[in-house]
């Protein structure tokens, strides 16, 4: 079971402290998709981290849509923690996406201003 | 305190397209309560207007300043050493803290990135609704603590009206009738007697008919 080196994972103690400007913040770094794992929908441990994380991330998404970088670069999967071989299969699925997708625009804008 | 609501990025963008050093001015007040223009908003638009300058291969320069309000001279001195780097101002502060920046810093364009909308309070988590027009004569103590001219479409002193309707203003069904509000807090407190007193003609001069107004307090005067 392995998932792409591509990814780099930033842990947080629920998907509730995900904040749109952790989202907006990757892109501007350069990173060319985000996608927030969090816990199934009713089994948040904190009741509606969850809930929160994917409002976020649906507010993220529109206004990377707004500025042109794309609503698809960013997703959110929930999945159990016990679920090591989904979380294998998500990387890999949301890879292939961003892949297809391309790199993230705006990096490629500071390389050319560079 | 004053309510506002986000303005569409897009909207703010056709506003700023033509400068090239831009600084995103938020207010610790109001607008940081109401999740309109306070740090992590000033945050949010700033983050999103850089990556879409970037994106138009513009290299903009986008600053961020969160005062602890913009309708006090003294908050709004802690920028002029800086404001000569801008050539225009984004203010997420209401319109009161927009045009107190725009006077304070004559030669810089100021704009507004929040739509004011009113005074009222925070009913829940993301539910902002209304409770002052700020008519200037208070007349709550007479109507059980319940604004009519706030709270009532007709701003109704004797009411409720004929529009009234199991307890819901015939404007929007969801909407309370503030006469409504009002009987069943006077007859709640036993004051339902005062219900009969009607009340005066009211003085709207000091509300927006008598113009822009003013309060001049001499005892506090420096």
């Amino acid at each position: 079971m392995t998932y792409p080196t591509y990814i780099k994972i930033i842990r947080v103690p629920c998907t509730g402290k995900i904040d749109i400007l952790h989202i907006l913040r990757s892109f501007e770094k350069g990173a060319d998709g985000v996608y927030a794992v969090g816990c199934m929908e009713g089994d948040c441990h904190y009741t509606s981290g969850n809930f929160r994380a994917r409002k976020r991330v649906e507010q993220a998404r529109k206004i990377l849509e707004t500025v042109g970088v794309g609503s698809d670069r960013v997703e959110m999967f929930n999945m159990a923690s016990s679920e090591g071989p989904r979380f294998a299969e998500v990387a890999v699925e949301m890879v292939e996406k961003i892949k297809k997708l391309g790199p993230n625009p705006i990096k490629l804008k500071k390389k050319q201003a560079a | 305190m004053i309510v506002a609501d986000k303005k569409p990025i897009q909207e703010i963008i056709e506003e700023i397209k033509p400068y090239e050093r831009i600084l995103i001015l938020g207010c610790n007040e109001c607008v940081t309560v109401c999740e309109a223009g306070g740090k992590k908003e000033v945050g949010i638009l700033a983050s999103a207007l850089r990556m879409y300058f970037l994106n138009q291969g513009r290299n903009v320069k986008i600053d961020e300043e969160t005062l602890e309000r913009q309708c006090d001279h003294e908050y709004l001195e802690e920028i002029r050493d800086v404001i000569d780097q801008y050539d225009a101002v984004v203010s997420l502060a209401c319109g009161v803290g927009v045009q107190f920046m725009a006077e304070t810093y004559f030669s810089t364009p100021v704009f507004p990135g929040v739509n004011t909308c009113f005074m009222g309070v925070t009913e829940d988590r993301g539910l902002w609704t209304e409770r002052c027009q700020g008519c200037g004569q208070c007349i709550l103590s007479r109507t059980a603590g319940i604004c009519p001219v706030s709270r009532c479409a007709k701003r109704v002193l004797n009411g409720p009206c004929g529009g009234s309707s199991n307890g819901k203003c015939e404007i929007n069904k969801e909407l309370a009738c503030a006469w409504q509000l009002i009987i069943e807090r006077l007859k709640a407190l036993g004051r339902l007697d005062e219900y009969e007193e009607l009340s005066p003609i009211k003085d709207w001069s000091t509300d927006r008919a008598g113009g822009p107004r003013k309060v001049v307090r001499e005892d506090v005067q420096p």
